[in-house]
């Protein structure tokens, strides 16, 4: 064999290589290049749906473009009907959830909607073979049954008066997804819904394609194509904005606000429940006192860290619920009083130790507040918190770690921890200041334990009595305000920047947890071009 | 520095080259592809225990590591969720047990050919790299053949004049290259030529509006990565054949060569390139792992849709089983680059014995 026959080898070799490469991934679609048009809009966003099936929890929010929901969410956050044709009818105990749904619907491939799917939908997710980490948000159903092609019936375990907003979770296609592995099958990636539109390919980890669904019940949208593109770093969305590579995107405060005075483009600050709050656990001497607790409530300066560390787009947060919610109890704000807090502590007998950290019967007034390593928006709280308690005499150490390496230290320390379900003030209050989620996964962190509130928040999930609701969730807040076992911080906005190119663009109130379903784009089926 | 002195033997020399001293017997060429079958087999037998040893491997760092499979699969929702609901999914992924147990499990799967589920893309393992493969092995091949092409003409026209300008700049840069990580040449290239220039895009197979990937659209989007790829691997080859021509025209066939007055472009290109050449085929191999560590990185910063990219998903994730299937398939992308390259120096010079190899 000559040098020049091995040199041909190679190359032939080579050549059989990328050949045989590319036939074997040509991306599936039908999308027909970029469009410049009012039909069609690209958005980019920092993460990417860990599936599109509902059965593992996908569009659970709503909003999910592909699905329908048997009710749904508009602007104010209403419920109403989407694949039912009404709110459901409430049994006089408020244990049974009647829907009526909606004739003639179809998936996207043509088969009918009906009752089956929607049981097939509930009960897959409850089962226990089911990976769906969302799964508790649905623990109050007991059994749900078709009646007949067009009526569901769901019975509770126990009358839980939030439970319709639970029923904007998408409905799957029994059809298509129980002929799959429910948790590793193809119903994850190629979903077939009844929704808006139809996902025409995602490829992992830079983008999903959607088209307009043709048969839609609602009406054909006007906005025929839509692209989400996945881009991770926030300086990379804001330079493809800039380039035209996408009409809008989510973008850092900071960033958007080059944006602000661009005639073309509209920048959207989105109110959210989306709260940053410290954990104040009853396991440690130091943060189980109450006066700890008030004074480090009284300390910190919110309207700072908004200023601050939020650039402006947030608010103070007083407890779970944003100052701007129904619900939300008036008169429970509390104001920046430093003198106050130094007051409170010194009554206590918190005294002023040689270095300046206050002592009570020689013990430090000190503790750890843990976050999330590489969460620079915790991290930016947890200092701000740390250095504002130290003007009290209060010592806050912040240490960063996994979630690993954080859960078993927090029956002692605290944790910078957010959240946030916007749809009823149960989503947020039960599983935080519950008494009876104490050491329960990740909720009440801060081990809180109130009769009052307990008794109040039990009220107003068995009550479907809006006033008698309101009233129970204003004694609930009233009572955090004496015993502020955990130190609320903020509420954030979610920003987006996006061409000024179609007619009444709104935002909801947006949960923490904000995927595709957020932004501007909620109600991208009801778009209409700016004439 | 040295330059060539210009010797006129009066003797004859032989004209350089291997080609004129390979004997010409059937014979001889059927005992060397008998000698080469063989020593694939070997290499297969070998392939064997170290496949085993390096899954065992992962699998027993998997069972060390501090992070816990449950909550990476579970991610936002896992911090609402009940313990109830965790403990459920620990059952379901299967992911306690003694570590050498689940090892075996997974291995006797593979070897039925189930690679089991990846966790971090609720997909079967097997899919994944279905579906990935193929635009990782472009990227590759494109990129090393950059660097084959560009190495070698650099390299070639840098020991031409030893110690020249050309041979100076080349030389420093390949340095300051070789010193540069792929990601960050990989932003400096979305920086230079995405965001200032903006003539190529700065990532993902297609523009963002669109969904075919048409031949056109697909070589704007694989120019970058692969040239960010390419040029990682440049310094390496560059350095290597501009050595081994820079010897190889100090060898008396190459002095021969030019002791009959041939013309200096082929007793560059025809001897010194050729011998200085050979000692690259068997280093040729051993770039496979630099290639695969390069591509986990140009993916990565250009959302390729690639195996590479996927890796570090899967390593971040902590999917096990995709971790798994992915290490088994770059030991195998290793082993089989060393054996293609001892093979292609023992078929290309055969006073090397195959058997020894």
């Amino acid at each position: 064999m000559t040098a020049r026959t091995v040199r041909t080898a190679t190359a032939m070799a080579l050549a059989a290589v990328v050949l045989a490469g590319a036939p074997a991934c040509s991306a599936p679609g039908d999308g027909d290049g970029p469009g410049g048009g009012t039909d069609s809009l690209t958005v980019g966003v920092a993460q990417e749906p860990e599936t599109l099936s509902p059965l593992l929890g996908y569009g659970k929010e709503g909003n999910s473009k592909i699905f329908d929901g048997l009710l749904t969410h508009d602007a104010k956050m209403h419920l109403r009907p989407a694949l039912a044709t009404r709110l459901p009818k409430v049994s006089k105990d408020g244990r049974t959830y009647t829907y009526e749904l909606r004739k003639g619907v179809t998936f996207s491939n043509g088969k009918p909607f009906t009752a089956e799917d929607v049981v097939y939908t509930y009960e897959t997710i409850l089962d226990k073979k089911t990976n769906n980490a969302s799964k508790g948000e649905l623990d109050a159903v007991e059994s749900v049954r078709a009646q007949g092609r067009h009526r569901v019936v769901f019975r509770l375990k126990y009358p839980y008066a939030a439970f319709a907003e639970r029923t904007v979770l998408p409905i799957a296609s029994k059809a298509v997804a129980s002929r799959t592995d429910v948790n590793t099958g193809s119903y994850n990636t190629k979903p077939v819904g009844t929704g808006p539109y139809m996902l025409t390919s995602w490829r992992k980890g830079e983008k999903l394609s959607f088209k307009a669904n043709p048969h839609y019940w609602g009406g054909k949208p006007k906005v025929e194509r839509f692209t989400v593109a996945v881009i991770e770093d926030d300086d990379v969305r804001a330079t493809r904005l800039r380039s035209g590579d996408l009409d809008g995107a989510i973008l850092p405060p900071n960033l958007a606000k080059a944006y602000e005075e661009d005639e073309e483009k509209r920048t959207f600050s989105a109110k959210t429940a989306d709260y940053r709050a410290v954990t104040l656990p009853s396991g440690n001497p130091v943060t189980k006192d109450k006066a700890v607790r008030r004074a480090l409530d009284l300390a910190v300066d919110r309207k700072a860290l908004v200023k601050s560390v939020l650039n402006g787009a947030g608010k103070p947060a007083y407890g779970p619920l944003p100052t701007d919610s129904p619900w939300f109890a008036k008169g429970t704000e509390r104001p920046h009083d430093l003198a106050r807090a130094k007051k409170i502590l010194g009554e206590a007998g918190w005294k002023p130790g040689k270095d300046g950290i206050r002592v009570k019967d020689g013990r430090r007034a000190a503790f750890t507040l843990w976050y999330f390593s590489g969460d620079k928006l915790r991290q930016d709280h947890a200092l701000a918190y740390a250095s504002d308690a130290k003007k009290a005499g209060i010592d806050v150490k912040v240490q960063a770690g996994s979630r690993e390496v954080v859960r078993p230290k927090l029956d002692h320390d605290a944790m910078l921890m957010g959240n946030g379900f916007p749809a009823d003030p149960d989503f947020d209050l039960y599983p935080t200041l519950h008494s009876s989620q104490i050491g329960d996964g990740w909720n009440n962190l801060a081990a809180y334990h109130d009769k009052t509130v307990d008794k109040q928040l039990d009220v107003a999930r068995r009550s479907r009595d809006p006033e008698v609701r309101k009233n129970a969730y204003d004694k609930v807040q009233r009572a955090l305000a004496k015993n502020p076992g955990y130190t609320f911080l903020t509420h954030i906005d979610h920003v987006y920047v996006i061409d000024d190119k179609w007619r009444g663009l709104t935002t909801q109130v947006e949960p923490h947890d904000h995927g595709i379903g957020a932004g501007p784009w909620w109600n991208l089926q009801d778009w209409k071009p700016e004439a | 520095m040295l330059r060539l002195p210009t010797l006129r033997p009066w003797g004859r020399l032989p004209a350089g080259g291997w080609g004129s001293r390979l004997p010409k017997h059937s014979n001889a060429e059927r005992a060397r592809w008998g000698a080469v079958m063989r020593m694939v087999g070997r290499r297969l037998m070998a392939a064997v225990p170290i496949l085993a040893a390096v899954t065992f491997g992962v699998f027993a760092v998997a069972a060390a590591s501090p992070f816990d499979p449950v909550q990476q699969y579970a991610g936002a929702a896992g911090l609402s969720a009940s313990q109830e609901t965790l403990d459920q999914l620990r059952s379901n992924l299967d992911v306690d047990g003694p570590f050498t147990q689940r090892w075996w499990d997974w291995l006797t799967g593979a070897l039925s050919g189930d690679l089991g589920d990846s966790t971090s893309l609720r997909q079967p393992v097997s899919q994944v790299i279905g579906e990935r493969l193929g635009w990782s092995v472009l990227l590759c091949a494109v990129g090393f053949a950059f660097a084959v092409l560009v190495g070698t003409a650099l390299g070639v026209a840098a020991a031409r004049r030893k110690g020249g300008l050309l041979d100076r700049t080349v030389t420093s840069l390949a340095y300051t290259l070789e010193a540069a990580p792929p990601f960050w040449i990989g932003l400096l290239g979305i920086w230079l030529f995405a965001v200032r220039f903006d003539v190529l895009p700065a990532g993902g197979l297609t523009d963002s509006g669109s969904d075919i990937v048409t031949a056109g659209a697909l070589l704007r989007h694989l120019a970058l990565p692969a040239l960010v790829l390419g040029l990682s691997q440049v310094p390496w080859f560059l350095l290597y054949v501009r050595q081994g021509v820079a010897d190889a025209l100090e060898e008396d066939a190459v002095r021969g060569a030019r002791a009959r007055g041939l013309a200096e472009r082929t007793v560059l290109l025809q001897h010194a390139l050729r011998s200085g050449l050979l000692p690259l085929l068997t280093l040729v191999g051993s770039r496979v792992p630099e290639l695969i560590t390069g591509a986990l990185l140009v993916e990565t910063v250009f959302s390729w849709p690639g195996i590479a990219s996927v890796t570090v998903k899967a390593a971040t994730a902590t999917d096990f089983p995709l971790l798994a299937a992915l290490t088994t398939l770059a030991t195998v992308a290793v082993l089989g680059g060393n054996l293609l390259s001892d093979l292609l120096y023992g078929l290309a010079d055969p006073r090397v014995a195959l058997e020894e190899m």
